[in-house]
């Protein structure tokens, strides 16, 4: 194991070097292959961890508290392996959808796609697995920067501003994030996530720094209210981007958030700053759902989605605040919203990327995304009609797909622990998805009045987005597989406070 | 000890007013340069934290965060001001109004 964990993060990191500075003929291969070996190698680490259990990595053999630490478990590893498939057909897509359409030569866009994507991908193995509190700030600033870039690819007006903004908020989040780091060092002496979890106490500084790291991640997470740089540079870069970003990134940093909630700052927070969370949460879920049901464009539609979707994600943190590590009753609630969580962040990425990928090969059989002018979609481009419709019920949260398990554990998880008004709000929000889905649908399946406007689309890119959409429900059918994976070394075990203690 | 208290007070004091340039300011540059001044105070933060215990010689690792911040900090800049350029150039003006047309 020890030999292979380096290179989930090596090789993405030399690829990106590697395209970087192949002629331009050589891009699309070395890409390529560096995507294939990264997942291949995300594989093996997975059927490692099933085989042998969670893995410690002291980065160049310099132990914590001075070296970096390196984890994987469950949690960690199926990020990863979300990160991977979905990496996998993002790629295949982009090959295609970069080409020229009359002359098939590879666009300037296409080829500086692959360095930022492979840095990006990367950044986001390595934060998955980073075990150390500085480290996953360098992290956090290599994903925004690259994602940035990937946005200000596509060079029009709308996207530079949208790119911008981005940048000014993955900045200052970054930056938020990065002196709350240092207020729990000036206390403590220690960046390593575990031994802070060890040492942490209760008191106004711990709240500080709580309350600076967790709005640096919001930022990015974009949890309403702020969320206002999302939907333009979502909507506004390049189809293979934005399902990178709504899929991907905006993960990463909940992940984060996730982490540090669980393995730092279990003891620090308190039930209002759960429940504070989980309505920003619900008024994201019912804000992002409205917008979305008013755009004109799918790729806007889409993007308001996702701000509905990721506020779904916070429903775990009412459950998790204020429960006390030794209770099992309620520890079993806890369990449960991590894993409902989890699912949802898994069934969204498949569904949300897919979707993105059905967007753009409907921008380029039709040269807009007007919803308007979706009529004929499902006579002229049945695949992507069909990966649309999938992608749209795991969203919907429908049996039996992979958003169906997500809901299913958070409303499990709400009601047993005696919260029953996050459940009504989960209800709501699948009624308005259910409303935009259905939008968008009903235009696709009107009938073709003008087949001419329909120009041909590669079949590679509408079976990307159709894999994709099949995925999202296919992970609700093998659902019992993924948590057995997703449980191996308890990622959402409260333990109290000698436990952790103990396992340094 | 009430050292280390001044600096510490004073980094978050320009990091504050960074903030605060960020939000008001109009032009990009003016907000990347903002964006630099609350950089600054969370570097003013973390040197001073680095003499927190009267010890002989300070403790190494808050410098060495600082000085991989620096790292960051100079080429998210660059980063930032190229793009700011870009606008400039296909926009007419360094803002970001008149973005959602």
């Amino acid at each position: 194991m020890d030999t292979i964990f380096p290179w989930i993060i090596l090789l993405p990191l030399t690829g990106a070097i590697a395209t970087f500075l192949v002629p331009r003929a050589w891009v699309i291969r070395t890409g390529m292959v560096t995507a294939l070996l990264t997942s291949c190698m995300v594989f093996a680490a997975a059927y490692f961890l099933h085989q042998n259990g969670p893995v410690h990595y002291a980065v160049g053999s310099w132990a914590a508290p001075l070296g970096i630490r390196l984890y994987l478990d469950g949690l960690a590893c199926v990020m990863l392996l979300l990160t991977a498939v979905s990496g996998i057909f993002i790629s295949v897509y982009a090959c295609e959808y970069f080409k020229d359409k009359t002359s098939g030569v590879l666009k300037r866009e296409g080829i500086m796609f692959w360095p930022l994507w492979l840095f990006l991908w990367g950044a986001m193995n390595a934060l998955y697995v980073s075990g150390d509190l500085f480290n996953m700030y360098v992290l956090l600033e290599l994903l925004g920067l690259s994602a940035v870039g990937l946005v200000a690819l596509a060079g029009t007006r709308t996207v530079l501003i949208a790119g911008m903004r981005y940048l000014i908020a993955a900045m200052l989040g970054s930056m938020s994030y990065l002196l709350g780091v240092a207020f729990l060092y000036a206390m403590h002496s220690a960046l390593d996530t575990r031994m802070m979890g060890a040492l942490i106490e209760p008191g106004m500084g711990a709240a500080i720094a709580f309350a600076l790291m967790t709005i640096g991640l919001l930022l990015k997470t974009a949890l309403f209210p702020l969320h206002f740089w999302l939907p333009p540079a979502h909507a506004g870069s390049s189809a293979p981007v934005s399902a990178i970003l709504s899929a991907l990134v905006v993960k990463g940093s909940f992940y984060l958030l996730l982490r540090l909630w669980f393995d730092v700052f279990h003891n620090v927070v308190t039930i209002p700053v759960g429940q504070f969370l989980g309505a920003l949460g619900a008024l994201a879920v019912l804000w992002g759902s409205i917008q979305a049901i008013r755009q004109q464009r799918l790729k806007m539609l889409v993007a308001y989605s996702t701000v509905a979707q990721l506020g779904y994600l916070f429903a775990v943190f009412p459950v998790t605040a204020g429960a006390p590590p030794t209770d099992g009753v309620l520890g079993q609630w806890v369990i449960e919203s991590g894993k409902g969580t989890l699912y949802h962040a898994l069934a969204h990425a498949f569904s949300k990327a897919s979707i993105f990928l059905a967007a753009g090969i409907m921008v380029h059989a039709l040269g807009t995304d007007q919803l308007s002018r979706m009529r004929g979609m499902a006579e002229r481009l049945p695949l992507t009609t069909f990966a649309m419709a999938l992608a749209g019920v795991s969203l919907m949260g429908l049996p039996p797909s992979g958003g169906f398990i997500g809901k299913w554990l958070m409303m499990h998880a709400v009601l047993g622990s005696g919260q029953w008004w996050w459940a009504v709000v989960i209800m709501t929000g699948s009624l308005l998805t259910a409303g935009y889905m259905f939008m968008m649908l009903r235009q696709a399946f009107q009938p073709c009045e003008d087949p001419s406007l329909f120009k041909p689309v590669p079949k590679t890119m509408e079976w990307a987005a159709l894999i994709l959409a099949f995925i999202s429900i296919g992970i609700g059918i093998r659902a019992a597989d993924v948590l057995d994976l997703l449980m191996i070394g308890s990622p959402f075990l409260i333990e109290p406070i000698a436990a952790v203690g103990g396992a340094l | 000890m009430t050292m280390f208290l001044a600096y510490a007070v004073t980094g978050m004091i320009v990091f504050a007013i960074g903030l605060y340039g960020v939000v008001i300011a109009r032009h990009l540059l003016r907000k990347i340069i903002a964006l630099n001044i609350m950089a600054g105070g969370v570097f003013l933060f973390l040197i001073s934290i680095a003499a927190r215990n009267s010890q002989a010689f300070p403790d190494p690792v808050p410098q060495a965060m600082l000085l991989t911040g620096v790292v960051v900090a100079l080429s998210a800049t660059a980063f930032a001001i190229a793009l700011a350029r870009r606008i400039y150039t296909v926009t007419g003006s360094a803002t970001l109004s008149d973005g959602e047309r």
